[in-house]
């Protein structure tokens, strides 16, 4: 079985969530476990919100009345581009932004690492992906935008790092 | 939505549904708006309504607990399903909050 989609939307906050729920519902024919839905969905979130706030730099996404909230920092033009497959069981993710890049890949991927502190964020996205996907790549240049390849096996029921 | 309560030294912060970038920036304007003003000694996350978080969430506890740590303070998470607290330990975060059941 082969089964594919794309979607592409503004890169503003609001869609993260949409985002997340799409990939669930794409997947959801091959009946996967809570868990892995619930991991899906974790690294699905990181992957936008890295091309949302890292790539176009938009910190702020807009309030309940079209308002710019939290802060009145402008809103970035750009896309996000989240195409999906399903082939064999296994689902493969791609997030692609035409952001401003990563100059050092592995440095980015360091747990703990972030260039915005001051925004509250734990430097943990790229160490979440790892952790609940089967296998993570990531294609970036400065000024050339970033590509997250992500797949996962569905069906295996494996819960990793369960330690109760 | 989230919501804010001072019971005597604790500041109580009840999370929404889902925490993710969008939503975390909002509770971390309004959390740090009580840790200025009232005479807040810990900080207390519930997570009885969330059922998603991803790594903003983790920054929303890191950031608040360094504004506290130093006045010895201390955080606490409490009703944490599995999911969340598989996110608490992956990212390390058990070490310095204390999870509740």
């Amino acid at each position: 079985m082969k089964n594919e989609m794309e979607l592409t939307f503004d890169a503003i906050s609001n869609n993260e969530s949409f985002a997340r729920m799409a990939v669930a519902a794409f997947v959801s024919t091959l009946n996967p476990t809570l868990e892995e839905l619930a991991d899906i969905k974790t690294a699905v979130s990181e992957a936008v919100t890295n091309a949302i706030i890292h790539g176009y730099e938009n910190i702020c996404g807009y309030g309940k009345y079209g308002e710019v909230r939290p802060c009145f920092w402008p809103v970035n033009q750009g896309k996000v581009q989240l195409n999906c497959l399903l082939c064999e069981g296994v689902l493969h993710i791609e997030v692609k932004d035409e952001g401003k890049g990563i100059e050092d890949i592995a440095q980015a991927m360091e747990p703990l690492y972030t260039t915005k502190p001051q925004l509250n964020r734990s430097g943990m996205g790229f160490a979440f992906m790892e952790a609940f996907m089967d296998e993570l790549e990531v294609e970036s240049a400065p000024g050339k935008g970033t590509t997250v390849r992500m797949k996962k096996k569905i069906g295996t029921g494996a819960w990793i790092g369960s330690e109760e | 939505m989230e919501d804010f309560q001072i019971i005597d030294n604790c500041l109580m912060v009840k999370l929404p549904v889902e925490v993710d970038h969008h939503r975390a920036s909002y509770i971390c304007e309004r959390a740090d708006k009580y840790l200025l003003e009232e005479n807040v000694e810990h900080v207390v996350f519930d997570f009885e309504d969330t059922r998603f978080m991803d790594s903003s969430g983790i920054g929303i506890i890191m950031g608040r607990y360094k504004k506290i740590a130093c006045f010895g303070g201390k955080v606490y998470a409490i009703h944490a399903d599995r999911q969340i607290q598989r996110i608490l330990t992956i990212s390390g975060l058990t070490k310095i909050v204390e999870v509740l059941a």
